[in-house]
């Protein structure tokens, strides 16, 4: 990696101040992503600026929603017994991200900031229909994941929470990359009582993605059979050397009808 | 302490050290005054290179020398030696171009040494690295066997043909013919043997030293062989005489075949420290090491077997297409060749074989032998020709191979390819994996797996290797360039304790455990009063290193004829302590004894006597008890067994899960079970990886598709079933201990076993044959295009 100043400010504001003051500070959350990019030097930032001080960690239950701190660690995730069941998708899909030694260090809010096409948690967030708490806004789900790496954050916002709403039944299926093992299509699916809202990621050119048809059909009938006869189409897929944008249009099918099987 | 001898399973002494962080590998080592190499690698394929412009490097922060390919020429520094040289079918040599240390003229794959920069940081040199302007010209490039045979191809060297390395050929191709045109059938199969990364757990590392006060140099490397190296770079490359060089491999992390071969990176930091006159060390990085490190396997052949109306093998017809990569690395003319082509007879009678093996330039990291290099390739083809002789005639699997199998009481047995037989017993390994594996209730286990919706399919492959490299006069005539010959020196301490200096080297076989119950075997003396020291050229007499599972075979031979060699002079100084002739004296359990009386002294008295020579022959007897022995085997070894394997397909995803494997090997003599199980374990699972998950890709333009653990799929712990192992052993008839190998069995027999059962699985689908790796995008690929046939069917 490039040289640069590490800083481990203790409140939020100094965190923003820091980030805010100077286009090429970064923020360090867990470092699994950030840390290879440093280490492969294709990222040279002037500040790195570590968030764990901010007491930005904590998973707490409030009346309809579970609030998950951006700091939280994969493995806390996985291992709540609130998160195990309310929302077992969830704990599900954070016990599947890499490996123990990843999922000690990996945290919520640096999956979500960094919105990796092939990263599991970004369909949860948006088929659990959640909200993204920055030190300066909320922000939707449905508006804050802008396709491959873009979020809607500003240059030095930071995530200091998530608030998801408990849904009636959750479930997250996941088709590995056989070598990276990230997703080659992740498939959540929510249950709400307004309706169910399913999200896909790892397939989608433009990162992930709702399944509005899928959607509408699971809101009638929440059975694998109510989607087992819509077809995804290829054109917007990913396609690279492990499948190619026809092979993740037929996982969709596969991967969407067995969480629901799974939820249901 | 129970028993400890030949035979036990004895805990891996090294483990504690390893487990426990204590391993002293190569990049622990550091040197006063030490500095640091990084190497500026071609980040394309194939180019002329222009002008270095070293100015802006070289003034940077903390960096002390920018030397490029033209630095190394000036002294007259050679290119990497090749160790092996084939010969054309028409007798000339094959075509042996310059390999540079660093690239002169032209890069040829990515990952060519273009330059080095040494600073006094390894981050200072990273950051100058990115200094160097290098204007190159692109080239066209060629990655891909078959396009760099069709005539026009780019070519790879100048005045290299067609890219042809060698165009070489075993057998009589007119009575093969001949075989051909009469025959009953003739099946033919196409297939690729897929490139593979061998990706040791320990990345390459080099520490280059230069004694100012001696003019010694020193080379700390991640090394299989110490001594080659030593003897490739002194004599060949740096012109270092071997007095002046010690060449030091410490505890290393793996090598598969990988760190067998002389490196670039060696010669240059020995190199360097001799022009800087302070230390030098190199460490890979991941991503250097999967565009640097050799790779292996990458063949396309065709094969056709001529059978009569019963399935009985009449002769067999091989051509093979083998990439070299860019330049011919340590041994890489030799595995397509004698490792691969002379074991086409495999557990056969087949009674004529004919092979034709061109091994071919490309613009691609240099391709040498990894784990079984050249026998998993014979392997893999003649057991999935094997398989698709069935498929087409209808004959049972399991009773063409037994109709065609070598049968026991033939050996020794000559096959038509060279090699000679020693031992074996097919139908005995045969019959116990079936019962092993319960293949009788295989149908009933399809049947349940139908009703989960799986296609649950079953694969065998009987396989045989030879290992324990090598006689040197054979090899010697076949081209090799060294002899094969092992070294082994005994030194009984003068309180009894003994010291075994092994010319083979450890690198996670456990040979400090294996060797050293050799000598509780024979010697009597207790475990953990034996030490086994290996990798130093300054400790150990020679030696050839560790590879071809040789250390054994051809290791433990020589210390079994050094430890004779103590028991003999033993005798004559226990002789002379009990007043008794020479031929009285007996050795057994650590004890001499005056036979057919209560007259003895332990060895411990006698090493005490040899050391304090008061009372001793010393008109006759030299004092001291240290013995060395060389030892040049008369044969190669031929483990072989079968393995098989069953795989449950999802249909609608393509994806194999291996749920079962079943290997029963014949290893020779077993000095420790619990060790031969774990390497035959961990050559099933490369062999699986083979089979399902790796492939090493390149794109037209030469560059890797599969350059990181992100997109190259090594095989993961829950990849690979839980196995049942077990052996079932003939003896080795030509060396003293009756062992034949088991470091390369697994990655030999089990890929053709894996890809049988995959086709089997996929029987209703009508599918032949299809190639490694078998990925759950092909499968559902092949699914997808079978299945609307089925449906209209
Ligand atoms: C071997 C391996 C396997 C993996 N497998 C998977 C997998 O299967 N599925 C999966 O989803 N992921 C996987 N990951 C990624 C892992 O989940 C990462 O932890 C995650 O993507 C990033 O989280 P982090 O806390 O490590 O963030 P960091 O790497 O520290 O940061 C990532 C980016 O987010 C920014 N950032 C971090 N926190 C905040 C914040 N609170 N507010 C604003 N910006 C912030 C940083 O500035 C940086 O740009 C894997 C990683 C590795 C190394």
């Amino acid at each position: 990696m490039y040289d640069f100043t590490y800083e481990k400010p203790s409140s939020l504001a100094d965190a923003v101040k820091a980030l805010s003051g100077d286009m090429d500070a970064k923020a360090l959350a867990g470092g699994q992503t950030f840390i290879p990019v440093l280490k492969q030097r294709l990222n040279k930032p002037s500040t790195v600026v570590d968030l764990s001080k901010l007491g930005l960690s904590g998973i707490t239950v409030a009346g309809d929603k579970i609030v998950i701190g951006a700091m939280t660690r994969h493995a806390d995730v996985a291992s709540n017994p609130d998160i195990q069941a309310k929302i077992p998708g969830l704990a599900y899909l954070a016990s599947m991200i890499g490996d123990e030694a990843v999922r000690h260090r990996g945290t919520i809010g640096g999956s979500l900031a960094n919105n990796d096409p092939a990263a599991c948690y970004p369909s949860a967030i948006l088929a659990l229909g959640g909200t993204i708490k920055t030190d300066r806004r909320s922000i939707a789900a449905d508006d804050f994941f802008q396709g491959m790496f873009t979020t809607a954050l500003e240059q030095g916002e930071i995530i200091t929470s998530i608030e998801l709403p408990i849904p009636q039944k959750s479930a997250y299926e996941k088709f590995r990359n056989p070598a990276s093992r990230y997703a080659i299509v992740g498939v959540f699916v929510a249950k709400h009582a307004s309706g169910v809202r399913l999200a896909i990621t790892g397939a989608g050119q433009g990162g992930v993605f709702r399944h509005t048809e899928m959607e509408k059909a699971l809101s009638a009938n929440f059975s694998p059979d109510a989607i087992s006869g819509i077809v995804t189409p290829a054109d917007g897929l990913n396609g690279d050397i492990h499948a190619s944008a026809e092979y993740r249009a037929h996982l969709i099918g596969v991967v969407s009808k067995r969480a629901v099987a799974k939820a249901a | 302490m129970g028993f400890e001898g030949i035979g036990a399973s004895v805990r891996r002494k090294e483990d504690v050290r390893f487990l426990s962080g204590k391993g002293n590998y190569t990049d622990d080592i550091n040197r006063p005054g030490q500095l640091y190499a990084v190497i500026k690698r071609a980040d394309r394929a194939h180019a002329k290179i222009n002008r270095i412009d070293i100015a802006a490097a070289s003034a940077a922060p903390g960096v002390v020398k920018v030397f490029v390919g033209e630095d190394m020429a000036a002294e007259g520094i050679g290119g990497l030696p090749c160790g092996w040289q084939i010969h054309n079918k028409d007798g000339s040599p094959m075509a042996e171009p310059p390999h540079p240390v660093i690239a002169t003229g032209k890069v040829r794959h990515v990952g060519d040494p273009v330059a080095v920069v040494i600073a006094t940081s390894k981050q200072e040199a990273r950051n100058a690295a990115e200094l160097l302007e290098i204007d190159y010209t692109d080239l066209p490039a060629v990655a891909n066997l078959t396009d760099a045979v069709k005539p026009g191809a780019v070519e790879v060297h100048d005045g290299v043909a067609g890219n042809i390395c060698y165009d070489w050929v075993i057998g009589d191709k007119a009575v093969v013919d001949g075989v051909f045109a009469s025959a009953h059938k003739v099946v033919k199969l196409d297939l690729t043997n897929n490139r593979l990364i061998p990706n040791a757990m320990e990345p390459r590392v080099a520490l280059g030293d230069f004694d100012t006060s001696s003019g010694d140099f020193t080379l700390y490397t991640t090394s299989q062989n110490p001594h080659v190296i030593r003897l490739l770079m002194g004599a060949f490359v740096l012109h270092i005489p071997e007095n002046k060089l010690r060449v030091f491999a410490p505890d290393v992390g793996g090598g598969f075949g990988s760190k067998i071969y002389h490196y670039a990176e060696e010669a240059i930091v020995t190199w360097a420290a001799g022009k800087l006159r302070r230390p030098v060390k190199w460490t890979a990085e991941r991503s250097e090491s999967f565009m640097s490190d050799a790779h292996g396997r990458d063949h396309v052949s065709t094969a056709e077997m001529a059978i009569d109306n019963e399935g009985h093998f009449l002769g067999l017809r091989i051509t093979t297409l083998a990439n070299m990569g860019a330049y011919l690395s340590t041994f890489a003319p030799a595995v397509p060749t004698y490792l691969y082509a002379t074991l086409l007879a495999g557990v056969y009678k087949t009674p004529v074989i004919y092979c034709n093996v061109k091994a071919v330039f490309t613009n691609t990291v240099p391709v040498d032998a990894y784990r079984g290099a050249g026998r998993p390739e014979a392997t893999y083809l003649l057991e999935r020709l094997v398989d698709v002789i069935a498929y087409e005639t209808g004959i049972d699997k399991v009773e063409l191979r037994r109709k065609n199998f070598i049968p026991a009481d033939a050996f020794p047995y000559q096959t038509p390819v060279a090699l000679q037989y020693d031992s074996g017993d097919y139908q005995t390994t045969l019959k116990v994996a079936l019962k092993n594996a319960d293949w009788d209730g295989f149908e009933a286990r399809r049947a349940e797996a139908k009703k989960r919706g799986k296609l649950r399919g079953i694969g065998i492959s009987t396989y045989l290797e030879a290992c324990g490299i090598a006689p040197s006069a054979v090899v010697g005539s076949l081209g090799a360039r060294a002899g094969l010959y092992e070294v082994a020196e005994i030194r009984v301490h003068p309180t009894g304790s003994v010291t075994v200096f092994t010319g083979t080297h450890s690198h996670g076989q456990g040979h400090e455990t294996t060797l050293a119950q050799l000598v509780v075997d024979q010697l009597g003396v207790p475990f953990d009063q034996v030490e086994v020291v290996h990798g130093d050229t300054a400790k150990i007499p020679f030696g050839m290193g560790t590879y071809g599972s040789r250390s054994l075979a051809v290791g433990g031979s020589a210390m079994v004829k050094a430890m004779d060699k103590v028991i003999a002079k033993g005798k004559k100084i226990a002789a002379h302590l009990m007043e008794a002739s020479v031929e009285d004296i007996e050795f057994k359990n650590n004890t001499f004894t005056v036979a057919g009386t209560d007259k003895s002294k332990t060895l411990t008295d006698i090493s005490l006597a040899a050391y304090v020579p008061h009372n001793y022959p010393i008109e006759e007897l030299e004092p001291g008890l240290d013995e060395t022995a060389f030892y040049d085997p008369k044969n190669f070894t031929f483990p072989g067994g079968c393995h098989i394997a069953e795989v449950e397909i999802d249909p609608e995803t393509g994806v194999v899960a291996m749920v079962n494997f079943t290997a029963v090997d014949d290893v020779g003599r077993v000095i420790n079970p619990m060790i031969v199980e774990g390497q035959v374990q961990g050559g099933v699972a490369q062999g699986i990886g083979q089979a399902l998950l790796e492939g090493c890709g390149y794109d037209a333009d030469g560059q890797l598709t599969t350059g990181s653990f992100m997109d190259y799929t090594m095989p993961r712990a829950n990849d690979i079933p839980n196995m049942s192992v077990a052996t079932e052993n003939t003896m080795c008839t030509h060396n003293p201990l009756g062992s034949k190998g088991c470091g390369e069995v697994g990655a030999i027999g089990s890929p053709p076993a894996v890809i049988n059962a995959v086709v089997d699985a996929l029987k209703d689908y009508g599918v032949r044959h299809l190639d490694m790796p078998a990925t759950g995008a092909k499968l559902w690929s092949i699914i997808q295009a079978a299945t609307p046939r089925m449906a209209a069917e």
